[in-house]
């Protein structure tokens, strides 16, 4: 499978010349299949130009929401497909226990906070709501777990084959630990990522911005590197960076961390462009 | 090694910070953690005994009513709270592994999570007096 990063930036869109090498878009990544299966994860900015790139034949597209928060749903009404005659668009969020996927996502596209609702742009929509269960999309097969992260927010792991891709843009799980990392059981997200071949995880803050932010459901860089060992995956891709940390700032924490901990697994940084390849 | 449902995990770190002795089991009903003042009451560390099953943790503490009668185990807080997903309070007698005689109150209710997921229970213990 064919993981491209469409939008790495955390939080806030952050174009600026400090952030053009690793990007000011928000989480946006794609999930494309040897069959032709395309699996978008989150909707943030990135979202944008992911809808230019695709092949116009495309018919059907699966759109995969960790959570609602702005930084994630940001972009999905400027995703072009979804004014296109003839595509299929499904939408996969986080259950709740008292609106719709649907209800929730229009509190943001609709007015006054946005003068177009969702419906208008497609009448081939369809919303699906996960709690925790396994999901087969064309020839991934997809594992959704609930995360430590404000409001619900689910982690995906996509399978192919042999290969799995862990997918926890927004996770902390540190929070309330009195030491991290602790007991593999007792740790949010590790049955999505144990041994998996492709880690995409959170790597907000530096240490000292961590302890200022407890709670805001971010990892640090170090807990990011430290829960990539403990679940042992084989190739790690930091992502979800904080607006305010440059492309400079993020190549100096990156190495840093790396040369103190000297990971046993592989490090790409995530950057807007970025394609991966998994071996299924 | 299955991974602790998120709720159960975020129950953990409340309860490794709250000063009430805690329990919380699965739906089995095993106990799989139990916080530091709980310890006191069980006479035994979590670290040591890792999970208790039920069978296990609901006779030991030999609870007795306030007339001093066995307490079954299905008539226990936890384990109403457990098998029929009710909260449940009660107040009784029991003895700890430390041998001391305690009045306790118990309230424990079911932990249900997103979509409804039935994913175990909690019990809070308050002592009332100490002989």
């Amino acid at each position: 499978m064919k993981v491209t990063f469409w939008g790495t930036r955390g939080s806030l869109a952050s174009p600026s010349p400090e952030t053009v090498r690793y990007g000011g878009n928000t989480s946006c990544v794609s999930v494309e299949g040897s069959e032709g299966t395309v699996i978008i994860l989150d909707a943030g900015t990135g979202i944008r130009n992911l809808g230019r790139n695709l092949s116009p034949d495309l018919r059907r597209v699966h759109i995969l929401l960790t959570h609602l928060h702005m930084d994630h749903i940001q972009g999905l009404p400027f995703f072009a497909p979804l004014r296109r005659r003839g595509v299929e668009i499904h939408v996969w969020g986080p259950a709740s226990t008292t609106l719709s996927l649907n209800a929730r996502l229009q509190k943001y596209l609709s007015p006054p906070l946005f003068p177009v609702s969702l419906r208008e742009l497609s009448t081939d929509l369809h919303f699906h709501e996960l709690p925790s269960h396994v999901i087969e999309i064309g020839e991934f097969s997809i594992s959704a777990q609930l995360v430590i992260h404000p409001n619900p927010t689910i982690g995906y792991r996509i399978r192919c084959g042999d290969a799995a891709v862990t997918y926890l843009p927004d996770h902390e799980p540190a929070l309330g630990a009195w030491t991290f990392p602790r007991e593999k059981d007792w740790t949010s997200g590790y049955d999505l990522a144990e041994g998996s071949n492709l880690l995409i995880h959170d790597t907000q803050y530096t240490e000292e911005e961590y302890t200022e932010r407890q709670g805001f459901g971010h990892s640090s860089i170090r807990h990011a590197f430290q829960f990539a060992q403990l679940t042992e995956v084989k190739h790690f891709v930091p992502f979800h960076y904080d607006p305010t940390h440059s492309d400079d700032e993020l190549d100096r924490m990156l190495a840093q961390i790396t040369a103190d901990i000297r990971p046993p697994y592989a490090v790409t940084p995530s950057r807007e462009g970025l394609s991966l390849e998994v071996v299924c | 090694m299955s991974q602790q449902e998120i709720e159960v995990i975020l129950a953990r770190h409340l309860a490794e910070y709250l000063a009430m002795p805690i329990f919380i089991v699965n739906p089995a009903g095993d106990l799989i953690f139990y916080n530091e003042p709980a310890e006191a009451i069980l006479g035994t560390r979590y670290n040591e005994t890792g999970i208790m099953p039920a069978s296990e943790w609901s006779t030991v503490f030999q609870p007795v009513d306030l007339e001093g009668s066995p307490i079954p185990p299905d008539e226990l807080p936890l384990v109403i709270a457990v098998t029929q997903q009710r909260p449940s309070h009660k107040t009784f007698w029991i003895r700890g592994l430390d041998g001391a005689l305690r009045e306790i109150e118990v309230t424990a209710f079911p932990l249900i999570g997103q979509a409804d997921r039935f994913l175990g229970g909690i019990a809070i213990f308050w002592e009332v007096t100490a002989k």
